[in-house]
Parts: C-alpha cells; structure tokens; sequence
C-alpha cells in the first residue's frame, strides 16, 4: 500500500519531467565506507553520472571513517528500511554486516557489493579492483626500480580491512614469489598522513638501507612523501591512489608513482549492475573494475587522468 | 580566607605546587631513562637527524597537550581539541587558499576562530551548566562535521601560498646558526609553551584558572566571576589548538579534514604523564612538554627497534595508568 502510493507520488515525479527511462522511478541507496577521502567522492560521481544516465535515483553516504562499523550498520539498517528497489553496498568489515544484508535479501532487494567484497553469497556481484593484483603491481614497480635486489619496506592503511589485507599481502607475496634478492625490513600500519609522516622517518632510522617504501592508500602515500621530502631521502617511493600531494609529489620525482584504481568505474559498475539486477538481467560474481600504475610519463594520458582525482 | 585560598591552590612555593614539580622532576627522570635505553639498545636510535624525527612529531601532540592542560588545571576537561585543530586547519586553508589572504590574516583568523569555538565550549559549561566532559565531546562532533563541511569533504591546499612551510618543516633557525636544522613547527612548540608558562604561573590569568581548579566554589564566594574566567580558559585552549592546526597543516601542505581523531586522548595523556592532575588545580606546562616527548620518543625507540604499532599503543596505556597512580600517591604524602 505504502509502496503503492510512493511509486505514484514519483510516478507523478516522472510525469512531470523527469528522465523517463525506466517505467518505475527506481531508488538505489550506495552505502559507502566514508565520504572523506577523494577516493570515495570519484566513486560517488561515477554513480551519479550512472544514475543520470539511467534516470534512477541514488543516496550516496557512508560513515565519517573507515573505522565506524557501527555507525555503518546504522545507516544500511536505515536505507533497507526505506524499501528500495536495489542497494549498493561497501562493507568496512566483510562478515560483521552480514546479518543486515541478510534482512534486505529477505525483503527482496537486490544487492551490489563494492570496493570490499562481503564473505557471503547475498550480494548479486561485487564491483572492485583486485587489490591482491593490484598491490603485485606496485611490488614489479618498486622491484624493477630499485634492480631488484636490497631492501625495501611498506605503509599499510589498515591491519583489518580486505583492502589492507588484500593490498599487503598482494605487494609482499609477489616480493617473495619473484625477487629473491629483496628483503622486507619492515610493515608498519598507518592511515593518518601525519602518523604515517613520522612512521616512515622512524623506518628510515632504524634501516638506513632501505632502497624503497610502499605506502597503499591515499593516507599513507601522503605521509610517505611528507617524509621522503623532509629527510631529502632520494629513495623510491610508490603510492597507492591519487589526490593532489600524491600527484605533485609524483611530477617532482619524490615518489616514483602510483598504482590508481577506478574509483569512477567502481560507482557507475554498482549503479549499472544494480539497474541489471531490478531488470533480472544474470551479474558475474565479480566484477574487476581495472586499476592502472601511473608515473610522470603516463599521468597526463586521458584514460588516466580521467580517473585521477585532486 | 580568600587569599589563603588563592595562594595555596596556584603558584608560589605551596605544597601542591610542589607535588607537580616532584612529578615533573620524575617524568623528567622517565625521558632521560627512555632516551638512554633505546640510545644503549636501539641501533640508530642516537642520531641528531632521528632527535630532529622526534621532536616534530611532538609538535602537534605538545601544543594539544598545552591546549588542554590550562582546562584542565581549571578543574575541566577538553575533548575537542583534535577536531578542533582539524576544523582551524580548514579556515587557514578557506582563508588562504579560497579567499586568497595574506598569510598572517590567515594565522590570525585561524586562532581567533579556534577561540571563538573554545569560547562556545566556555560559555556553554559556564551558563548552560552542562559538565566539560559532554559540552566538549559534543564541540568535538561539532567541529568534526564543520570541518567537514566547510572543505566540503575535501582536502584544502597551501600551493598558492609558497610561504606556508614556514609555519612547520621549513626551519628557519638552520639559517642563522648552520647545522641546527630544527624545523620551525618545533620552535612553534616551545614558543607556545613558554607563554603559556608564563600566563598561568605569573598573571591573573593563571592564578585565576588555578583557583577555579582547586575549589570552584570557593572562587565564587571569594568574588571571582567564576563563568568569565571559565570561558576564557576554553577560548585560550581553542586558540592554542588554531595553533597546532597551522603547524600540521604546514607540514602536510594541506587541511586533511579528516585528520584530528583521537588527537584529544594523546594531548590528554601528555598531560597526565607530565602530572597534571585531572582533578585540576595542578599541572604545569613544562610537564606537559615533557609527556608528549615520553610519548614520542617510546614511539621512535620502539619503532626503530622494530617493534609493531600495537606493542607501542599498549605500552603508551601502560605509563599512563603508572603516572596516574604516581599522582594519586604523591597527593596522599601531600
């Protein structure tokens, strides 16, 4: 009944001018995993240059860090009481939201995971770069840099998220599996630029031999060139995402590069799958959305300048 | 019974004065243990470049700790000094960068602004009668979402204003004294902490936070407009964290307005372990200094020992329950 009512009032909506694409106006909420990060506003353009294209609506939100799992569960329980017609989804903790999403698989509503995958098989697909290969290619980067031998170290963003595990474990498999004559000194976790500013400088003491240092996200990449351009330190450095400092501190040769994702990709792949899902259309189980390294040489290319963000 | 009153809770040769400089003397005591071990066992460790390391990355977490010693010698508690630097960081960044203002106007308008939300803090426990620790955990959420609203979610960038290094890593001193490469976001620090010395040890200012410390009531009845003096404090912490906002922002060449989270707690906790006492009425800001670097230099040694991030939080916790029950014993022979 309620149902009912709604679908006319925006029915009446469409009428009265709308982009009348689908016959039933269609609202998806995308449920992020933070709304601070850079990142996280590309993923939310992309979504909503989907949404426009297939005249949906969408509600981007998310916690105001990717610490809050609680917070994050709130606004899913809220969303999946507003009876949507599909929900996009970016779990901070892959199994402790899984009983919320189990509520609104009962109550029929399609679900698009994305960025981090959920450990369950409610969501229809999951829209997300492949960190594990991702983070490898960071690895051949760093390693090819340096002559592939002495030592080197990592930033990781987090010690329990999928994409800090996925990125760590990625960068330092693919260190053990292909360079033999490369020795990890040191894993330290830091997501606050300033932390990891200070982190690095610390790594840097304690192993005066490092040759390079990979940071995995946007946070840490910042502080790793904050230290690199406060000690004068001329080794390599490779980051992880985009945003100005990163940027700059590529095109002055402080960081070697950086491995992007397609954050645009990832938000117009949640709302696309999502508007497959309401038509019964068959989903991959996932959908790899492409990541990309990018340097001085490459950064002005328009495939990778289109999913660069300041 | 006024003067008395006055006199014993603030400055000037009491018994609780001296218990703080005893606790002082002891934290004192602490940093040059720490120092010495990880110097003896922590290869690398005694450099001057690795000294240099650990003095800024005290500098934001000492001004916070100054920031929240003058609450909480009056007796209060400030848990929004960290949002409160992020949210100072982003008006620097609207002023200079959006606006296109001079650089001091930017400094300025920083530290008034981080006053005039200290001051709504004030003002707010003092006439609303709302205790200091939910008045400021709502100004922390407050401030957290301001900053988020006025970057619009996004970080705000210095490149328009080359000058901006010179609030943090460039370091001035280096040019008139060659090899003294200490960044000017340290000088910052102790320029902060010294007046700050010096406005609650030698002016009414300080003999007045003191007193709302010790016995607040006893301050009314003595005549002292309690309220005024209360919003003033909470003005002075909020232009002392517009401070520590221009230093992290100059070091990161940008407002983060995501930054500044749990920022409180470790400004909090440097003031403990350099014993400020949460019951108020007693603390000094030298002590203050003195923990932000115990808590800076256990975090270097550990990590140039390679000893993990979760390690070092739990140690942190460790010393200050130790220096807490350091307080609680001294009070009792006071």
């Amino acid at each position: 009944m309620k149902k009912t009512i709604l679908t006319s009032a925006l029915a009446l909506g469409l009428a009265m001018g709308a982009a009348p694409v689908v016959a039933q106006e269609t609202y998806f909420p995308i449920i992020a995993k933070g709304f601070s990060h850079q990142f996280w506003q590309a993923v939310k353009a992309g979504a909503e240059e989907a949404a426009t294209r297939n005249g949906v609506t969408i509600t981007f939100e998310g916690p105001n860090t990717e610490a809050e799992i609680d917070r994050q569960t709130d606004i899913l329980n809220a969303a999946i009481a507003k009876a949507p017609q599909g929900l996009g989804f970016a779990a901070l903790d892959s199994q402790a939201q899984v009983p919320a999403l189990q509520q609104a698989a009962d109550a029929g509503i399609p679900i698009v995971a994305f960025d981090s995958g959920v450990e369950s098989d409610l969501p229809l697909t999951t829209c997300s770069t492949d960190n594990i290969a991702a983070a490898a290619a960071a690895a051949d980067a760093l390693a090819k840099a340096i002559g592939e031998e002495g030592q080197i170290a990592a930033v990781i963003h987090d010690q329990t998220s999928a994409t800090g595990i996925g990125r760590r474990d990625g960068f330092l498999n693919r260190i053990a599996e292909a360079y033999p004559n490369i020795e990890v000194v040191d894993v330290q976790y830091a997501n606050d630029a300033l932390k990891a500013a200070d982190n690095v400088k610390a790594m840097l003491q304690a192993n005066p031999d490092i040759k390079g240092i990979f940071a995995s996200n946007e946070g840490s990449a910042i502080g790793l060139s904050v230290a690199l351009r406060e000690t004068g330190s001329d080794i390599v450095g490779v980051g992880f995402d985009s945003g100005r400092t990163q940027k700059d501190a590529i095109m002055d040769g402080t960081l070697l590069g950086a491995i992007t994702q397609n954050p645009v990709g990832i938000g117009q792949c949640v709302v696309d799958s999502l508007v497959k899902a309401t038509k019964g259309e068959e989903l991959p189980e996932v959908i790899d959305t492409g990541f990309y390294w990018y340097d001085q040489s490459n950064m002005a290319d328009p495939t990778i300048a289109a999913v660069l963000y300041d | 019974m006024t003067d008395t009153t006055l006199k014993t809770s603030g400055w000037g040769g009491s018994r609780l004065f001296t218990t703080a400089t005893v606790q002082k003397a002891v934290a004192f005591v602490v940093l040059i243990a720490l120092l010495a071990f990880f110097g003896l066992f922590a290869p690398n460790f005694a450099t001057w470049s690795n000294m240099v390391g650990i003095m800024q990355a005290t500098a934001v977490n000492g001004v916070l700790g100054v920031a929240v010693t003058f609450v909480i010698i009056s007796g209060g508690i400030d848990l929004s000094i960290g949002t409160m630097m992020t949210l100072t960081a982003v008006v620097a960044g609207l002023l200079l960068t959006n606006l296109g203002m001079p650089l001091p106007l930017g400094i300025i308008g920083a530290i008034l602004f981080g006053a005039f939300m200290g001051s709504i803090s004030g003002a707010v426990i003092a006439y609303m009668k709302i205790p200091p620790f939910i008045a400021t955990l709502g100004m922390m959420q407050i401030a957290r979402g301001l900053a988020l609203v006025f970057s619009g979610a996004t970080p705000i960038y210095f490149n328009d204003t080359p000058n901006y290094g010179l609030l943090s890593p460039v370091s001035s001193i280096s040019a008139l004294i060659p090899g003294l490469e200490i960044p000017n976001g340290v000088l910052i620090m102790f320029a902060v902490a010294a007046v700050s010395s010096i406005v609650l040890t030698r002016t009414i200012v300080g003999r007045m936070i003191f007193a709302l410390g010790s016995n607040e009531e006893a301050a009314r009845l003595s005549g002292i407009k309690v309220n005024r003096w209360k919003i003033l404090t909470y003005a002075i912490s909020g232009g002392i964290c517009g401070v520590a906002g221009l230093i992290v922002s100059a070091r990161l060449n940008s407002a983060q307005p995501a930054l500044g989270l749990g920022y409180e707690l470790d400004a909090i906790a440097a003031a403990v372990i350099g014993g400020t006492s949460l019951s108020g009425g007693r603390g000094t800001v030298t002590g203050t200094i003195i923990g932000a670097f115990i808590m800076s230099v256990l975090t270097n040694g550990l990590r140039v020992m390679g000893v993990q991030e979760e390690w070092k939080i739990v140690v942190t916790g460790a010393i200050i329950i130790v220096a807490v029950f350091i307080d609680i014993v001294l009070r009792r022979k006071a």
